[in-house]
């Protein structure tokens, strides 16, 4: 075992795919000689030359699309969009086309193609640079989706995307980049699609984390455990499209009580999607409704405080966690502060939509 | 006419009788919209043969092509069967693209027909990709370990494929437009832009969406030098694409081929055709390619009269026997709803369809199952 950063495991699965099949090519912008807007890339380009990691102009459009392309004859590109908010500006590429390619063309062409983009919040960028699209990407028929959380899976996910014959949208997280965790180097270490990791093992409560969310809701179980004498499970599903629902459902099984947390936004959000899967397929299993802790309806705004509370954190996910378990006897603690009902007043915002703004649990 | 040289006689009655196919074809694809035997959007290329032959033509066969939603001709010209374009075209499973395709969406991987897309201006980037492959292919000595992955076509050892791609001129106004061009010139790629200037976006003429009406000038700034042809003229079209395509095969840098034409038909079949007069589509018709080109090869006696008569009777019979085909070929298995959405010789875990309608073969157990030699495919 090796400890590594999340950004070297990517390198590392980068490299090894590159020494493994001639046929894996790079593009993006500012990948080769500034080695990465967050040096994943970093000394790839002298390893394997000009011809295999290509740094491309600013666009973003044509530069999935000239993946498509080469895929369909025979490369194998990974393509690394600098952040996931640029990634809306080849949405046309991934869906129209990378995602419908082989279905539209009777199963004729193959798009072998992975799209490389760090997502998420944190680092005071505003409402433009701070998305979070899984949800996006996870609503397209013909894409795969993978969201890595640890420096392992990162690695393991990266090489099975490589290796895939269907396009991958791959969802990394600009503040994952530095965390360390262990890597088994002499391992393969393929990662397989559709196999979800249960992350911590228990018997009261399963949360599910997407992404980055997947460490925030170990850290949110540890307190849990400390704090409340709670004894959560946790499940980072990994891929969201193929998804694991089978280790969800059983541990739905188990606990009788389950919380989704993602970082976008709630409405039609991976929680949304998940809550609906588990309700179809485990109803009888529940407890509780399955609860949902995701970031805050809004555009992410600049200022600390603010931004701050407009993603998840450890405490949203406990309180939501002792509110399935009709631990929290005063509800009112999570709900908005009366500041806001004014403000529902003069934006005529619907009933609700305030509440559902704020990241906090939502039954 | 006749600025260029004739090829040979054969060649010559080849052309006209490709041309006479296509314009049949969408003849009898314009009636069948009209039966209802056709849906969604049905394009056209009636008046556009001399481009897409004249240029098709310049084309060997390891090169590859890429066009638009207005491809039922590029596809017969590259030698799909007319029946699986038909048949296609009535969302039925012998369809070149099974059913899952239709009109805008042609291809024929055998034929390194890389597909019409539905998109304007979305084909350009993919074009682009298809030339950087090949690029590398003929760089980087791959031999054997390039797997061309594609049924139906392989690496032929054929180092020097060229890409050529057609779009309209309503596509030179998008982003992908000069952000394509701008890549291929800087990374010197083997790809041949062509832009059918059939002088209408839609109902919109160029002169009302295009600042620039000299439309292979449009590549200038971006590194990527300008030809025109005249579109209405088979034998222009071929001469200027093939120099387009030598130069791009020995100089290793994209060029950008306009060829002006005219579509004698609206854009689609619901268009009322407001945007121009009935005396501007008449003075085009007079230029019509295909009985130009046929005149000019009858009176260098290349051709004579029954010859032109007997082309156009069996580009006639052609589409009948298509018109057959697609009639007796039946509608796609509702099965195959959710089949070619995803490859699933690698993935074989978990859910891929978020839908209790999704069928169980997609989901996890039951391809473990298949991997671990079971039957259960």
């Amino acid at each position: 075992m090796t400890e590594m950063r999340y950004r070297d495991a990517l390198k590392l699965a980068l490299r090894e795919e590159m020494e493994r099949d001639e046929r894996v090519v790079l593009m993006g912008e500012d990948i080769g000689v500034f080695g990465g807007a967050f040096k994943v890339t970093e000394g790839l380009l002298a390893q394997f030359g000009e011809r295999r990691v290509r740094d491309t102009p600013i666009s973003e459009n044509t530069i999935v699309g000239v993946g498509i392309g080469a895929a369909m004859v025979g490369l194998r590109p990974v393509v690394e969009l600098m952040t996931v908010n640029f990634a809306l500006l080849a949405f046309d590429q991934i869906v129209n086309h990378a995602a419908h390619i082989h279905y539209m063309f009777g199963g004729q062409a193959r798009v072998p193609l992975v799209v490389r983009m760090p997502q998420g919040a944190g680092h005071q960028l505003g409402p433009t640079h701070s998305h979070c699209f899984e949800a996006m990407f996870l609503h397209v028929p013909g894409l795969l989706v993978a969201a890595p959380a640890t420096p392992a899976d990162a690695r393991g996910l990266l090489k099975a995307a490589v290796r895939d014959e269907n396009p991958v949208v791959f969802v990394e997280h600009e503040s994952l980049y530095g965390v360390r965790g262990e890597v088994d180097e002499t391992e393969e270490g393929v990662t397989d699609f559709g196999c979800a990791r249960v992350a911590r093992e228990g018997s009261d409560v399963t949360i599910v984390g997407v992404s980055r969310m997947a460490l925030t809701a170990e850290r949110a179980a540890d307190q849990l455990a400390a704090e409340h004498g709670v004894d959560a499970e946790v499940i980072d599903p990994r891929t969201l499209r193929p998804l694991d629902l089978d280790t969800i459902l059983a541990s739905v099984a188990k606990t009788n009580r389950c919380i989704i947390v993602e970082e976008g936004w709630p409405h039609g959000g991976v929680g949304a999607n998940f809550v609906a899967l588990i309700s179809e397929q485990a109803f009888d299993d529940l407890d509780a409704p399955v609860a949902r802790v995701s970031g805050a309806d809004v555009p992410m705004p600049y200022s600390k405080p603010l931004e701050d509370i407009a993603f998840p954190h450890e405490s949203d996910i406990v309180r939501a966690a002792l509110l399935v378990l009709g631990r929290d006897s005063s509800a009112a603690s999570i709900a908005p502060t009366p500041a806001h009902d004014g403000e529902r007043d003069a934006h005529r915002v619907a009933p609700g939509a305030i509440q559902e703004a704020m990241p906090r649990a939502s039954r | 006419m006749a600025t260029s040289a004739l090829p040979d006689q054969e060649t010559a009655r080849e052309w006209l009788a490709a041309m006479t196919l296509i314009r049949r074809f969408e003849e009898r694809a314009g009636e069948m919209y009209a039966r209802a035997k056709i849906g969604g959007f049905l394009h056209l290329s009636i008046g556009e043969e001399a481009t897409i032959v004249g240029s098709t033509r310049a084309l060997r066969e390891s090169d590859y092509l890429v066009s638009t939603y207005r491809s039922h001709g590029d596809a017969l010209a590259r030698g799909t069967p007319p029946g699986k374009v038909m048949a296609e075209l009535f969302g039925r499973a012998d369809g070149c693209s099974k059913g899952h395709g239709g009109s805008m969406h042609m291809f024929d991987a055998q034929r390194r027909f890389m597909g019409g897309y539905g998109i304007v201006g979305g084909n350009l980037p993919i074009a682009a990709g298809i030339a950087l492959a090949c690029d590398q292919r003929r760089a980087v000595s791959l031999a054997g370990k390039m797997n061309v992955s594609i049924e139906g076509t392989n690496a032929d050892g054929n180092d020097e494929e060229v890409t050529l791609c057609t779009f309209g001129d309503g596509a030179t106004n998008q982003g992908t437009f000069g952000e394509t061009l701008n890549l291929a010139a800087l990374w010197r790629l083997p790809v041949v832009f062509m832009v059918i200037n059939n002088q209408f976006g839609m109902g919109t003429s160029l002169a009302r969406h295009s600042a620039v009406t000299d439309l292979q000038r449009k590549g200038e700034s971006l590194g990527v030098p300008g030809m025109a042809c005249d579109g209405m003229d088979v034998l222009d079209t071929h001469r200027v694409v093939s120099q387009a395509l030598a130069h791009v095969r020995e100089e290793r840098r994209p060029v950008l081929v306009e060829a002006v034409t005219y579509r004698f038909r609206g854009h689609s079949m619901a268009d009322p055709e407001e945007y121009r007069t009935k005396e501007e589509v008449a003075q085009w018709r007079e230029r019509d390619p295909i009985p130009a080109f046929g005149a000019l090869l009858q009176e260098q006696g290349m051709i004579d009269a029954a010859e032109r008569e007997r082309i156009d009777e069996e580009a006639v019979r052609a589409v009948d026997e298509a018109v057959a085909f697609a009639e007796e070929s039946p509608f796609p298995d509702k099965k195959s709803l959710y089949e070619d959405v995803y490859v699933l010789d690698h993935q074989i875990h978990g859910h891929y369809h978020g839908t209790p309608r999704a069928p169980a073969s997609l989901d996890g157990a039951l391809d473990t199952q298949a991997r671990a030699g079971g039957d259960g495919q």
